[in-house]
């Protein structure tokens, strides 16, 4: 139970070839002609794979049976049309049982993608929920071993209002809180889609005053209208790829250091690092990518004492500058 | 080749398993499936443990029994068509399609190849969930803490555990010893819900507070799992108390700026000075308060109560200090 193992077979190891089989084996009954391309897709392994899981069947059989017993796979059509076909495997006619992680996988998600506010589809969602867990039996009922909560209640509303644009096609025009800045931005937004990552919510949308495609966190969206135009997405507006995660430090970013105190180690846990080192005391240095000064400026004046910028050192100068210019708004005149 | 053969050999004990009725003693598995036969006696007996072990593994139910009520017979091996096959499934199109939604939450999580089997399994089923569909709600879970894999085991076998846990108020990580009820991601990040044996009560701990191994500390199915319910209402009351009778303060804010202390504001009124104005909010804590002023650097300044503004002076000294 080492964290950096999982016992779980390699996709390629015999057992995990066999179970794929008795999944595929039920689907190309089903779906006779089926495009290696697509068997490959469904069951996320490469085409040469799937040929070779195809070659294990060709063999595969019990003298005990009659001849018409055998399963048979027409190789040729494999290879020469790239299409699959299967015929006499009566006896594994039906998939095998969901496992306790495939079972848990599907009814978390479900429950929520049920959470997001605005969902139309609760109905369905739950009339499927219900449905598979008959199917998957008793493992279901670890279905609460993980859950996953969406911030929902702050912003319903937005929520439901992006939904309705969505819906009718119109387009967004928000007042937007840009954190970095701490400044309230007016757009209008093409909005694409509601996107839910670790449970917060953003809209995708073509940005008009930026020209590109944006995510805009519900949470820091400070008015929202629909207004009565139809939103045009431009052709070349493409959806995120979210499979790197939503920050990616980009190349103009800087590299920052700062020195924490156990009590700013906070900040370790909150934002993505590139290095962290333990300092005696308890406390940590870290160094992450900066794409906007005055993003670290506020947070060197939210740790006060609790942690300090060590490089760059103009940084340092600018924070401290920041906070004695705050302090004259005290009556206070530091040298 | 070795690796063809073995399947092959697999495939064909999981169906000489599943299609003779009742047990199929040994002797007589070995007499048939290909691949046993040939073998000593002593490299057969360590390849069928083997093969039974790796089958069991990725979910074949493989039972071992006698079809003689007295037990006289040799004892043999069956797959219960029953346990082995996924139930009759149909679902409606919405249905269909909220799943293969769904589905995608987990695409860059370590849930991922489970998602995939399952979808397969269903698709197999007659399903058609079409994970590809472009949908107006993309829902995803990003990459879990390492010590994910470890707890959402132990939850899954009901197996206590001990971690070393860094706490951030406190010098040194303690070692805890934990019922694990739930892995939860809350506010994008991880949690492990469950019994604290040592301090006799729920607790909830960060992931990514946890230091070095999740190690077991038990055998599987040492304690009793809550009903789902006690479990989700357990982590719910983890969450902050609902506030109530809060004191006030007031902070002159430049407009356009102090977004994050507008949206919780009791109310805002112009300033007599231009360009500004006077926030009223409640607080729960005073030093969060000043943390979330200070942040606003020259764009807040904290009016009352006289403990806030005291409190902003050292606040700000310090960080003016830092650099020098």
């Amino acid at each position: 139970m080492s964290n950096a193992t999982r016992r779980q077979p390699r996709p390629d190891s015999a057992s995990s070839q066999v179970a794929r089989l008795l999944s595929m084996l039920p689907y190309l009954r089903s779906h006779p002609y089926t495009r290696v391309a697509d068997v490959a897709q469904l069951f996320g392994v490469s085409e040469r794979q799937v040929i070779r899981d195809l070659r294990v069947l060709w063999f595969s059989g019990l003298p005990g049976l009659a001849m018409g017993d055998y399963i048979e796979v027409d190789m040729e059509a494999v290879e020469g049309e790239g299409t699959v076909s299967v015929s006499n495997a009566d006896y594994l006619a039906r998939p095998l049982r969901l496992r306790t992680d495939e079972a848990v996988a599907l009814i978390v998600a479900l429950r929520t993608l049920r959470d997001v506010p605005g969902t139309f589809e609760r109905e369905a969602i739950d009339r499927a929920i219900t449905k598979l867990e008959h199917a998957a039996g008793e493992v279901a009922e670890r279905a609460a071993a993980v859950q996953v909560e969406v911030d929902a209640d702050a912003v319903a509303e937005v929520a439901a209002t992006v939904r309705e644009a969505l819906e009718r096609n119109r387009v967004l025009h928000l007042s937007y809180w840009v954190p970095a800045r701490d400044e309230t931005t007016e757009r209008d937004v093409d909005p694409m889609r509601l996107v839910v990552v670790d449970g917060r919510l953003y809209l995708e949308g073509w940005c008009r005053r930026a020209e590109a495609v944006r995510l805009f966190r519900l949470d820091r969206v400070a008015a929202i209208d629909v207004l009565n135009a139809t939103a045009d997405v431009p052709g070349e507006a493409r959806p995120r790829d979210l499979s790197a995660g939503l920050f990616q430090p980009s190349p103009g970013d800087e590299l920052v250091t700062l020195d924490l105190t156990r009590h700013g180690r906070w900040v370790a846990d909150y934002y993505p690092h590139e290095s962290v080192e333990e300092l005696s005391g308890g406390g940590v240095r870290l160094q992450l990518y900066v794409r906007d000064r005055p993003w670290v400026r506020r947070l060197a004046l939210r740790l006060g004492a609790t942690g300090r910028v060590v490089d760059p050192p103009d940084l340092a100068a600018e924070i401290s500058a920041e906070a004695r210019a705050a302090l004259a708004g005290y009556g206070v005149d530091v040298q | 080749m070795s690796q063809q053969l073995k399947s092959e050999r697999l495939m064909n004990l999981v169906i000489c398993l599943l299609v003779a009725r009742g047990y199929v003693p040994k002797s007589r598995i070995r007499r048939i499936v290909g691949g046993y036969g040939g073998q000593t006696d002593e490299a057969f007996d360590r390849m069928f443990e083997r093969d039974k072990e790796e089958l069991r593994e990725v979910g074949i139910p493989i039972e071992t029994g006698s079809n003689d009520p007295f037990g006289e017979d040799e004892p043999g091996y069956r797959i219960s068509r029953q346990e082995f096959e996924l139930p009759e499934i149909r679902l409606e199109p919405d249905e269909a399609a909220v799943v293969g939604l769904a589905a995608r939450m987990w695409q860059q999580s370590g849930l991922a190849e489970a998602t995939s089997n399952a979808v397969a399994k269903l698709q197999a089923a007659g399903v058609s969930a079409d994970t590809r569909a472009l949908d107006v709600v993309e829902p995803r879970v990003g990459r879990e803490e390492p010590a994910f894999w470890p707890l959402w085991e132990a939850v899954r076998d009901c197996r206590p555990v001990r971690f070393s846990y860094q706490k951030p108020s406190s010098a040194s990580a303690e070692r805890r010893h934990v019922q694990p009820w739930s892995v939860l991601s809350w506010h994008g990040r991880w949690y492990v819900l469950g019994f604290d044996v040592d301090r006799d009560d729920s607790r909830m701990f960060r992931l990514s507070r946890i230091v070095g191994d999740v190690e077991p500390a038990g055998p599987p199915g040492s304690y009793e799992m809550p009903p789902s319910d006690e479990v989700r209402a357990a982590a719910i009351g983890f969450s902050p108390p609902e506030p109530h009778d809060l004191p006030t303060a007031t902070i002159r804010v430049r407009r356009g700026a102090g977004h994050t202390l507008r949206r919780h504001a009791v109310h805002v009124t112009p300033d007599d000075e231009p360009g500004w104005d006077v926030v009223t909010v409640t607080y729960s804590s005073l030093g969060r308060l000043a943390e979330e002023i200070a942040a606003h650097g020259v764009d807040a300044v904290a009016i009352e109560p006289e403990e806030l503004r005291t409190r902003m002076v050292s606040w700000l000294s310090d960080v003016a200090g830092a650099a020098s």
